[in-house]
């Protein structure tokens, strides 16, 4: 928010952040705005969009809408694709916890492989979520949308950045920020930004920047700062079948494969 | 001017008259060629205004709410599936007091799959805080419409113009269009209430506890009860404003000393003014009450329309499966506590685009008149059809 400014207008989605901040009749939000349902921001805000066009107002405010990966991965999957194929210009924020948190948990498109939650509970016949988790960027890109970044909450200073840079192009922009959620991961609070830092330094949630389809940065991990996927797994009840179980350890493998692949693919080892 | 117009292309212009600043809309028989038609208007430059082409109706209801929200007038049409796949967004348009207005071309509710018409679309959607309005022909049609607009932005209650799929969309009339002049100065700019903007900023949309839930319910509740006076008004300045009048919230043909009246809405009225003719000629006290308005319903009006009847025959395009005609349960709500309440009876008709006749409706009539035992029934039924279809059952 700080980086948007205050000339802006926010079609937020149901979820945690909309709860607690507009309490009836309190409001966090010094800013416009409006919350309508669980999966249609996208269209709110494609609607707000073309309003401030239609009365001459485009000059106003910049549009943003908000959701968590639930929300956009899943059950709004739909109305943010027609944004994107649309052309609005509209800066789409996606908050990535990896679940649905604000109903206590349940496994959404954007949870990783093996995690456990409350709907892919890990037990002697399951490891938890049984599904990779959805590459959401590549299908924005698909789209041919204007600039699209991953960001994280371990590096609010990168988010104010993307925030920034994505508001200077016209046209739909994508920002996923992966948020780790205490109750939901099972960690301390004290160590949520380190468990932040570790999904990136370890390779497992790659932070890179896209124009026009193209890679254009990428953030690299320092030699000291790369952490085998185990530092980021362990800490976390959501993986902690992982050890508990025989045969988990062959599941830390395949993490750690993958994340290995993120490392080659986007190029994110420092020279 | 008059001209001979297409129901669909009749209704486009008349939005066009109302300038609406969005229009977005999805594809749905028999609701299309409003679209189209509006879509033309945009193209040629006769209709100043964002058309928006979306992936499904739950983003064209979406988009209107979010263009509504920042102070654009904005309209939407659909039908049937649209209306259901809506549902959502529907309710929520409504709880926020949102000023949007949409055209529904009623038709049949899968399973099965028909295209053809009734009104189990809309009337399903009854409870969703949208005042609903039913034309009964093409001029009437174009005319709610430019009263919806005004009705809707006074009030902050969004609005559901109703009007048969194929028979009312599809069919060509002589329609009275009126002058932009004329329209303009009957519905002025739409200056909103609230609206999201920087130089004010509000929240909208906020979660209400148990602590203010009802209370926020109940003022719309409130309000959608004032909205009766609001219709009436408008009803008064559009017939001062163009000479046209189709009732307030209720209308009536041939009603009066009606020993029998028969109830309805929409393009049934039609055929049913023609049996009710035929039935007079004959010497058969028939009249009918049209109701215009579903929500708000015109429940004392109703009253005082039936109160005298012997009998009350209300037919209808609709059902609650397991119950009746939904309209007519709420006609039976109106004599709640009275102190002579008529014999109310319930046929369901014309279900899937099913054809109602003259025939039909005089069939009913004289049913009742000879016999005025209070029922529900299910009429115009392939008997044989029925019959197969309960053996194999069995």
């Amino acid at each position: 928010m700080e980086a948007a400014g205050p000339d802006v207008i926010i079609a937020n989605a149901t979820g945690c952040l909309e709860v607690f901040t507009t309490r009836f009749p309190r409001s966090s939000w010094q800013v416009p705005w409006i919350h309508s349902l669980f999966e249609n921001p996208a269209s709110v805000a494609s609607g707000i969009e073309v309003a401030l066009k239609a009365l001459g107002r485009e000059d106003e405010a910049k549009v943003i809408a908000q959701a968590g990966d639930g929300g956009t991965a899943d059950i709004g999957m739909g109305a943010f694709s027609g944004m994107l194929e649309r052309g609005h210009n509209i800066l789409y924020v996606c908050y990535d916890n990896e679940a649905y948190s604000n109903t206590g948990f349940q496994r959404s498109g954007l949870t990783p492989k093996d995690a456990l939650t409350t709907t892919s509970p890990a037990g002697p016949t399951s490891w938890g979520n049984l599904t990779r988790k959805k590459d959401l960027p590549a299908i924005v890109a698909a789209h041919g949308a204007a600039y699209i970044a991953t960001s994280s909450v371990g590096y609010p200073v990168d988010i104010t950045r993307k925030v920034k840079k994505a508001l200077t192009f016209t046209g739909p922009k994508y920002l996923q920020i992966h948020c780790p959620c205490v109750p939901g991961w099972g960690i301390e609070s004290a160590i949520s930004v380190r468990m932040a830092r570790y999904a990136i330094n370890s390779g497992l949630y790659p932070i890179f920047e896209m124009e026009y389809g193209k890679i254009t940065k990428v953030r690299k991990i320092k030699k000291e700062d790369l952490v085998g996927v185990e530092e980021y797994l362990k800490p976390q009840k959501r993986f902690a079948h992982l050890y508990k179980y025989p045969g988990g350890e062959e599941h830390i493998k395949a993490i750690q494969a993958a994340a290995d692949a993120n490392i080659e693919k986007y190029g994110l080892l420092a020279e | 001017m008059r001209r001979i117009l297409e129901g669909s292309q009749a209704v486009a212009e008349s939005v066009a008259m109302c300038r609406p600043k969005v229009v977005c809309a999805y594809p749905i028989t028999p609701q299309t060629h409003i679209v189209e038609g509006l879509a033309r208007l945009v193209a040629e430059g006769r209709l100043d205004a964002q058309y928006v082409l979306v992936e499904a109706e739950f983003s064209a209801a979406s988009v209107v709410l979010g263009a509504s929200a920042t102070g654009a007038r904005a309209y939407t049409a659909t039908s049937s599936q649209g209306l259901l796949l809506m549902t959502e967004v529907i309710f929520n348009i409504a709880g926020m007091r949102l000023p949007v207005v949409m055209t529904v071309a009623n038709r049949a509710v899968s399973a099965p799959i028909n295209i053809w018409n009734d009104q189990q679309d809309s009337m399903s959607l009854r409870d969703c805080g949208w005042i609903q309005m039913y034309a009964e022909d093409i001029q009437e049609a174009c005319d709610m419409h430019i009263q919806a607009f005004t009705i809707a932005e006074e009030l902050n209650i969004p609005v559901m113009v109703c009007m048969d799929g194929y028979i009312l969309t599809h069919a060509m009339e002589p329609v009275e269009v009126p002058e932009q002049e004329h329209v303009d100065a009957y519905l002025p700019p739409f200056k909103p209430k609230f609206y999201l903007t920087p130089k004010d900023p509000i929240t909208l949309g906020s979660m209400a506890g148990p602590d203010a839930y009802m209370e926020i319910r109940l003022l719309l509740h409130q309000s959608m009860q004032r909205a009766s006076f609001t219709i009436r008004e408008e009803a008064n300045r559009f017939e001062e404003a163009f000479g046209r009048s189709y009732g307030d919230l209720l209308g009536s043909y041939r009603a009066e000393d009606a020993e029998l009246l028969l109830v309805s809405m929409g393009s049934l009225l039609g055929t049913m003014k023609d049996a009710v003719d035929e039935l007079r000629d004959g010497g058969h006290p028939v009249g009918i009450v049209k109701v215009r308005t579903v929500r708000p319903f015109p429940r004392t009006q109703l009253h005082d329309a039936l109160a005298d009847a012997r009998i009350v025959g209300v037919i209808e395009k609709d059902i609650s499966l397991g119950l009746e005609g939904i309209l007519c349960s709420e006609i039976r709500s109106a004599f709640c506590g009275a102190a002579r309440t008529p014999n109310i009876s319930s046929f369901v008709v014309g279900l899937g685009g099913r054809d109602v006749t003259v025939d039909n409706i005089k069939d009913i009539a004289l049913g009742l008149l000879s016999d005025d035992t209070c029922r529900v029934e299910v009429a115009g039924i392939d008997h044989e059809v029925l019959w197969s279809a309960h053996s194999e059952e069995e």
